[in-house]
């Protein structure tokens, strides 16, 4: 393989990684908080969904450029508004966290193709997107051989997801905010009798989880698909939770994880220019990604801890 | 305080029919806004399923892998393990009844079908079983390894189906020989060629197998006590690792037998699949609505498998897009998880209740 190609598999990989990015952060936000988001998919759904919509009737107003950017508030406040219907379940109401995700991903695949049909007349399908997002080379940077191409030339939310690997790493273990997250996630009666406001943290977690995974669904249908449909988000948001316990709910590891499983959904594209690939029916090529994970987990990795409170509504009076 | 509580304990099972109808009602809602004629849609979607004879058997057809991986779901959660896996479980129990049932042949049909089904079930056991083993010898979380089955699962069957069992030029395999199939000749007769199959019947043992298994027997005894609490049960002698990877057998058999069915019963053939059929996460949705009790499985199925094939009939006589279904389903599971929602709902009743008893 020469050095362009692998320039390529690395850009491709980075794109199919930044959705991952960007709903894995948000679910070690809500997971850290002590609120399991098995949600992610749905949110993506909602986010995906509302980029496609908004940045169709932007770019329909004129708004060229800047549509995609509207597409992902759109997203974003879609996002948030999900995810609300998680936090007042399963924070206020104290209902089962898993199920009131689960509630979320049918709420999101049933609602959003409800509407697209209302919207536009039917169809099952938003209409294609022309101003999505393109690819921005950094100057200079872009020169540098392999990692330039590989990098420095990609989607603006590709930088934004590298941007917010290190906000949240800062935001988690650098600042109070951070350590109160944690804190309710780990021990939330300790916490509240220091001072911190266990529900409120949680919904915080929560609704930062809805507008990441929202950013994370707009990212797919503004570099890749191009509008949204039932097939949009596939499984993505459960490869993100994947990532997330594999990075062990830290977002350095996320952001491993989550490239980790771009660069075998990349390797898909590039696998054919091998010779030694001709020989191997292509679906154990695609299984690939997916036995690694798990022998790496078996293996090397070991046992992954979740935050200790994970799954458990507060209750003041049982403290 | 305490008298308070003990209403609404005793009024358990009013909590799932009132979500059932808030959740039609927020559907009627979402049509009001949309546009949509609410009460033709849910008259046209209760035509669909039990309009003829062959609607209602073909609903009782769609219900089926829905009990069956509802229970797949269900009898995991109550060892405290979340098996979201039983898509992959389903795929890989569909493929093992497949191939038996096309290339065993020659066999008398009483042993061909018993066969082709105890493969489907095996496979789709031993598929979970490895995510058990995984969670029991390795500590690692089922709901990572599970996901990743899935996808192994998927394209593990896709293998199968594209190298050995594939009509050239086409993307579904040979159709199975007769004698593995299962369906029921004589009713299908009386339902106008609806396909119905004996794995309905095995769907409905399974049920009760469920119940007596876990509150009649030592061994599901020791599943419960596994799923409260892990320690105290390891504490009081119970192998917890053995009873993990048993659980996710038992579970993933059930999952394994869905997929069987839908071969064997149903289509006679399995598809080379473009995305996964997703009756694992419907299973999923299943155990919730029956809140992980197998009778409550069995009519979650029965709720869940109307409104499916009941959306069809709703687009057609109303033009609402069957995506509704989901909404009401969405919205179901929504009020049933957070009770707190609908027992403010239903507050006035019970406040006036709570009167009648003070006098």
């Amino acid at each position: 393989m020469d050095l362009i190609t692998l320039g390529q598999l690395l850009n491709t990989t980075l794109v199919f990684s930044t959705a991952l990015i960007f709903t894995a952060l948000g679910g070690i936000f809500s997971e850290r908080s002590g609120v399991i988001n098995i949600g992610l998919e749905g949110l993506m759904v909602f986010g995906a969904f509302g980029s496609a919509v908004a940045t169709y009737f932007a770019q329909e107003a004129g708004l060229g450029g800047l549509s995609p950017w509207i597409g992902v508030i759109a997203a974003i406040i879609i996002g948030v508004l999900g995810s609300l219907i998680h936090a007042v379940a399963s924070i206020t109401f104290k209902a089962d966290q898993t199920i009131s995700g689960t509630v979320i991903n049918f709420l999101a695949t049933g609602s959003t193709l409800y509407l697209v049909k209302l919207i536009f007349d039917g169809s099952g399908e938003s209409p294609l997107i022309t101003e999505g997002f393109n690819k921005f080379a950094i100057p200079f940077l872009s020169k540098i051989p392999v990692i330039g191409e590989g990098i420095f030339n990609s989607y603006p939310t590709t930088y934004l997801a590298f941007v917010l690997v290190a906000v949240t790493y800062y935001v988690l273990y650098k600042t109070p905010f951070g350590l109160r997250l944690r804190a309710v996630g780990e021990h939330p009666s300790a916490a509240d009798t220091l001072g911190v406001k266990v529900l409120r943290m949680r919904y915080i977690g929560v609704m930062l989880s809805g507008a990441l995974a929202g950013i994370g669904g707009a990212t797919i249908t503004l570099t890749t698909t191009s509008t949204f449909a039932h097939n949009t988000i596939s499984g993505q948001g459960y490869i993100a939770i994947a990532a997330m316990i594999f990075g062990k709910w830290n977002p350095l590891g996320a952001f491993g994880a989550a490239v980790f499983f771009g660069f075998s959904q990349a390797i898909r594209n590039y696998v054919q220019l091998f010779d030694w690939s001709q020989n191997i029916p292509q679906e154990f090529i695609f299984m690939i990604p997916y036995v690694l994970t798990i022998i790496v987990l078996a293996g090397a990795v070991g046992r992954s801890k979740a935050p200790s409170s994970l799954g458990e509504p507060y209750d003041p009076s049982k403290r | 305080m305490d008298k308070f509580r003990k209403i609404f304990t005793l009024d358990n099972y009013i909590v799932p029919v009132a979500a059932v109808i808030m959740g039609l009602f927020v559907g009627a809602i979402v049509m009001l806004v949309g546009g949509y004629d609410p009460i033709l849609a849910y008259s046209s979607l209760f035509t669909q399923v039990f309009g003829d004879m062959y609607d209602f058997g073909e609903a009782i057809r769609e219900m089926t892998p829905f009990i069956l991986t509802g229970l797949a779901v269900a009898f995991a959660f109550r060892a405290g393990l979340f098996n979201i896996g039983a898509d992959g479980q389903l795929l890989i129990g569909m493929t093992a009844a497949t191939f038996v049932g096309i290339k065993f042949t020659g066999l008398p049909f009483y042993i061909h079908a018993p066969l082709a089904v105890i493969a489907g079930g095996l496979f789709g056991g031993l598929w979970a079983a490895i995510v058990g083993f995984l969670k029991a010898k390795r500590g690692i979380n089922e709901v990572i390894t599970s996901i990743m089955m899935n996808w192994v699962g998927f394209y593990g069957a896709n293998y199968v189906v594209n190298h050995f069992l594939l009509v050239p030029g086409t993307q579904q395999s040979e159709n199975i020989a007769p004698t593995a199939s299962i369906s029921i000749h004589f009713l299908t007769g009386i339902f106008g060629n609806a396909r119905l199959h004996w794995g309905t019947l095995i769907a409905l043992v399974a049920v009760v197998f469920f119940y007596v298994y876990l509150w009649k027997t030592k061994q599901g005894y020791e599943v419960r006590a596994v799923g409260l609490n892990p320690n105290a049960a390891g504490y009081a002698g119970i192998n917890v690792g053995r009873n993990i990877i048993k659980t996710m057998f038992i579970s993933g058999v059930f999952a394994g037998l869905a997929g069987a069915f839908q071969v064997l019963g149903v289509f006679q053939y399995q598809s080379v699949f473009a995305s996964s059929p997703g009756y694992g996460f419907d299973g999923i949705a299943v155990a919730l609505l029956g809140m992980n009790n197998p009778f409550g499985v069995l009519l979650a199925a029965i709720l869940y498998g109307t409104l499916t094939y009941g959306s069809a009939g709703m687009s057609f006589g109303a033009d609402v897009p069957p995506e509704l279904v989901k909404i009401v389903i969405g919205a179901i599971i929504f009020f049933i998880a957070a009770q707190g929602i609908v027992r403010w709902v239903l507050g006035p009743f019970y406040g006036k209740r709570k009167k009648e008893k003070v006098l």
